[in-house]
């Protein structure tokens, strides 16, 4: 899957100047989505209120800098909010997901179903 | 050129569809055992317990202790689908496949609980409804967090002592087993799992 998501020959990453936050049309896909671990915290989310950084690093199985650049990049597109607070003396952080985030997972899996769609139909 | 390593637009899109399902299924089980709800069932058990010590015959004390297994089964229904924030979400999501992983171990306790109930054996019950509520627990929490299954294997395990001990503790027992167990998983899963 996430080798699936890295070769789409459509996704093609541009300079990070020119990377967009979001789809420019409703034709085009969402490039901040359409990553294997910011797929995997945005569809984590879509099914729980908030999950902390351990959580989210646990289900998705991945490392600390990698999960943490996933989720700032996220959090940069405003489409989660990152809540930092202490428990006690340890830090914790916690995610959710914010409305815009939640359209835009709804406009990713529109836009799958739609490419599934067209290509039964095609 | 070969056509080894193309994958079709429709695939690419149905292996995102999946990550995306399974992804959600797994964060769901993650956390939908509820750590506040099974603090409750045991805040319930410990009562039962305490109330189940003045019953002055082994029928009363079954019907106590059968009428405290549908108060706690209501509890963490209630409790289950109230952290899956919706009931569309539980029924359709991993809530659904913890209930199904729960329900051979529960029906085979239920049997076994009217077999014992015909024949007057009141002694084995509770090691028996241990035991199996921790074989249904392990078997529920196996795509759950670690603490889940663990919490199944204490039950096995006190239930099994249980079971070598006898009915004279049987209060104490079940106070301990259902109601000290679930309190203390209940608050560790709690803190640890947003809720």
């Amino acid at each position: 899957m996430a080798k699936a998501l890295r070769n789409d020959v459509h996704l093609a990453k541009p300079p990070s100047s020119q990377r967009p936050h979001g789809p420019k049309s409703p034709t085009q896909l969402d490039r901040v989505i359409h990553e294997p671990v910011r797929l995997g915290i945005l569809s984590a989310l879509a099914v729980n209120e908030s999950m902390t950084f351990n959580e989210l690093k646990e289900l998705l199985k991945t490392t600390d800098g990698n999960l943490s650049v996933h989720a700032r990049k996220l959090e940069e597109s405003d489409y989660v909010h990152c809540d930092k607070q202490f428990e006690g003396r340890m830090p914790k952080t916690s995610y959710s997901l914010t409305a815009q985030g939640k359209r835009a997972l709804e406009g990713y899996l529109n836009h799958m179903e739609a490419l599934i769609k067209t290509a039964r139909d095609g | 050129m070969g056509q080894q390593g193309i994958v079709s637009i429709n695939d690419r899109a149905q292996d995102n569809l999946r990550y995306i399902r399974e992804t959600m299924e797994r964060a769901g089980s993650f956390t939908a055992v509820p750590g506040w709800g099974g603090v409750c069932m045991g805040i319930s058990a410990l009562a039962a317990s305490w109330i189940a010590s003045r019953m002055p015959t082994p029928e009363l004390w079954f019907a106590l202790w059968i009428g405290e297994a549908f108060i706690a089964f209501a509890i963490g229904f209630c409790a289950m689908i109230r952290k899956a924030k919706t009931a569309r979400v539980f029924l359709k999501g991993p809530g659904r496949a913890f209930a199904l992983s729960l329900f051979p171990a529960m029906f085979a306790g239920a049997v076994l609980t009217l077999v014992l109930f015909g024949q007057g054996i009141f002694s084995l019950l509770p090691g028996l409804w241990m035991l199996l509520y921790g074989v249904a627990v392990v078997s529920g929490g196996t795509n759950s967090v670690r603490i889940v299954p663990v919490m199944g294997i204490s039950f096995i395990a006190f239930g099994t002592l249980v079971l070598t001990l006898g009915q004279q503790w049987a209060n104490v027992e079940m106070a301990i087993g259902f109601g000290m167990l679930h309190v203390i998983f209940g608050v560790m899963i709690a803190r640890r799992y947003g809720g």
